[in-house]
């Protein structure tokens, strides 16, 4: 295209409002435009359209019928339902264990192992996606190799046995009192590589000549470490806590896999809980009123992360 | 190449100052984790490879004494799974193939458009469209799950009106196609997010040189920003690709009985509480069922992990 066919194409678009030019205008705008309709309806929409169900009667099926804040007042009151436990106690109970475990014990692994593989590390290539590579796996598929692995007949506990420590003794997944350790344990072990991952990049942004000054300064490498470059990751920190929150608030399927189905709900966390009063339970407005919480509590998180994010790409 | 190059093009690496026991402990513990991250892994294939007495009755982690790869073509061909009449977990791993391609490809699409369109046409209030599409990558899928059962079931049933009237459902009702739905919207979020990051490093002024040269919004889609996004193309359709292939509440929700994906077929397999508990057969189904992606994963490993972390860290 020539100089000239380019400065017409210019004028044709500021000579303004003809069909086409409307058009052009608009055309980014009509591109985003279903994507965003789509968000808006099936995210935003159904999460007041959930909202509104909370508020009624809804048994199996949706109704109109509204009871005020009723649902909440019943999921309230089996919060401190405690002889015998409410599911819904069990499943805050277990929330805290399971999501206090798993968050821990992936930063501290996490944290450990990429600390560890920053030290000038031969074989990290070989190293690095061993420990990763579970986060390739389905939760299903992890809940179903810990399961056997976990289960005392012919897991762990069987094969010590079989080496002649006959005292020892681990049935934690058989027994309802434990079996939350053991969703903890398989989601440790299928998470903790991804947060390595991000320490490890965090680590390798670190500025080479400040931990040189620090060296000469005559810092110990645990000096180092934890007064100059744990600091200087924190955002790492920041950002895996947010991430591993809002996994362990909406894993569901970790928990059916590696118990078999959360036989007596045990294991209830209140992914479960939704599901089994909303699908087999017949109390849809129940499980709503818990889905607003579980949305609520990662809303609580997410947005202030998002706000900030947003507003540093400002910068 | 001076020594201050050297110094500061080398990755920032701890100093070689470790003394010889340190090293030992580092590597220790290193390779100990790496054998705990592995012997899951191990375990499963080794247990797919035994008779299932030889599951029950020795030690799990015993190198297979008579090696069979029967309980693979049970799993396969022949396991019964759950409550339905079909044989083996074939059907459904087929069911999660049609459900992941067209899934994936939709989203990375929309994806791109999406990016382009926030970061180079970026209109007044683009901020708050990509606050809102980055928050729905987080929502718990629990509080839009019913709402969506009820549109999805009223689509079934236009689906079946049309069947009535012009002898084709135009996919409506059909269970892969529902959930190819869902997850292409619930995956916007996270395309829209990889892209716009991915673009908004891209110069702009490259954009602004084909607009004056008369290029229109697709040409310069096309011609310019499709042929330099590779990378992230790359690492949007793995991340899609382990996302889909991985999703079970979805999946056990929306589709039922033979049109279910492999991941609940998986779980009904393996928590079937009739007979005798083949441990065999249902590692060679979770093997089965995780190759796909640990394939992706082995194979473009490396986008996989700066995908993730673009994605996580970045927010």
């Amino acid at each position: 295209m020539t100089e000239r066919e380019a400065a017409a194409a210019m004028t044709r678009r500021k000579l303004g409002p003809s069909l086409r030019g409307w058009f052009q205008d608009w055309l980014p705008r009509l591109v985003l435009g279903p994507s965003f309709l789509l968000v808006l309806i099936f995210v935003y929409g159904f999460n007041l359209w959930t909202l509104f169900l909370s508020f009624t009667s809804s048994k199996a099926f949706p109704t109109t019928n509204l009871i005020g804040f009723t649902n909440y007042m019943r999921l309230w009151d089996w919060t401190f339902e405690t002889d015998p436990p409410s599911n819904w106690y069990t499943a805050l109970v277990n929330m805290g264990l399971f999501g206090g475990l798993y968050i821990f014990f992936c930063l501290f692994l996490g944290l450990l192992l990429a600390i560890l593989l920053d030290q000038k590390i031969r074989g990290e290539g070989i190293l690095r996606p061993i420990y990763l590579y579970p986060l390739a796996l389905s939760f299903i598929v992890t809940g179903t190799a810990w399961k056997l692995f976990l289960d005392p007949r012919i897991g762990l506990e069987n094969a010590l046995h079989d080496w002649g420590w006959k005292s020892f003794h681990f049935d934690w997944v058989v027994d309802p009192k434990m079996m939350i350790y053991c969703v903890a344990i398989a989601g440790i072990w299928q998470s903790s590589g991804f947060v390595m991952a991000m320490f490890l990049a965090g680590l390798r942004g670190v500025d080479g000549e400040i931990l040189k000054a620090a060296q000469i300064d005559g810092a110990s490498t645990y000096q180092t470490y934890r007064r100059i470059v744990i600091p200087i990751i924190r955002p790492v920190f920041f950002s895996a806590l947010i991430v591993l929150a809002h996994m362990a608030i909406k894993s569901y399927d970790l928990v059916l896999s590696v118990t078999g189905k959360n036989p007596g709900g045990a294991a209830e966390l209140p992914s479960t809980f939704m599901y089994s009063y909303t699908f087999t339970r017949n109390q849809m407005a129940i499980g709503s009123a818990s889905a607003v919480i579980m949305l609520m509590t990662i809303a609580a998180i997410m947005v202030p992360y998002i706000y900030s994010e947003t507003r540093e790409q400002n910068r | 190449m001076s020594a201050a190059d050297l110094v500061t093009s080398a990755p920032a690496r701890r100093g070689p100052g470790h003394s010889r026991t340190t090293r030992i402990v580092i590597y220790g513990l290193l390779l100990l984790f790496a054998l705990v991250y592995l012997v899951p892994l191990l375990v499963m294939v080794m247990t797919s490879l035994k008779p299932l007495d030889e599951v029950t009755g020795g030690n799990m982690f015993a190198l297979p004494r008579h090696l069979t790869f029967a309980p693979w073509s049970v799993a396969w061909g022949e396991a019964r799974i759950g409550v339905s009449d079909t044989r083996g977990i074939s059907g459904y791993f087929f069911n999660s193939v049609k459900m992941v391609v067209p899934a994936v490809l939709i989203s990375t699409l929309l994806g791109a458009l999406n990016g382009y369109v926030l970061t180079k046409w970026s209109f007044p209030g683009h901020k708050l469209v990509f606050g809102m599409m980055l928050f729905a990558c987080f929502i718990p899928f629990q509080s839009v799950i019913i709402p969506m059962a009820v549109i999805l079931g009223m689509l079934g049933r236009v689906g079946v009106d049309l069947a009535d009237l012009t002898g084709w459902s135009f996919g409506l009702g059909n269970a892969t196609v529902n959930l190819v739905i869902v997850h292409v919207i619930y995956g916007l979020g996270f395309t829209t997010l990889f892209f716009r990051n991915y673009y908004a490093a891209f110069p702009s002024e490259l954009i602004k040189a084909a607009m004056i040269d008369g290029a229109s919004f697709f040409q310069i889609f096309r011609r310019i920003l499709l042929p330099n996004s590779t990378p992230i193309i790359i690492v949007t359709v793995i991340y899609q690709f382990t996302n889909i292939w991985n999703d079970f509440l979805f999946g056990s929700t929306f589709a039922a009985g033979d049109t279910a994906p492999m991941t609940v077929a998986l779980n009904n397999l393996v928590n079937t509480s009739t007979g005798v508990v083949e441990y065999n057969v249902n590692m060679a189904a979770a093997i089965i069922a995780a190759a796909p992606t640990l394939l992706v994963y082995v194979i473009a490993g490396r986008y996989f992990v700066r995908g993730l972390m673009a994605g996580a860290v970045k927010g």
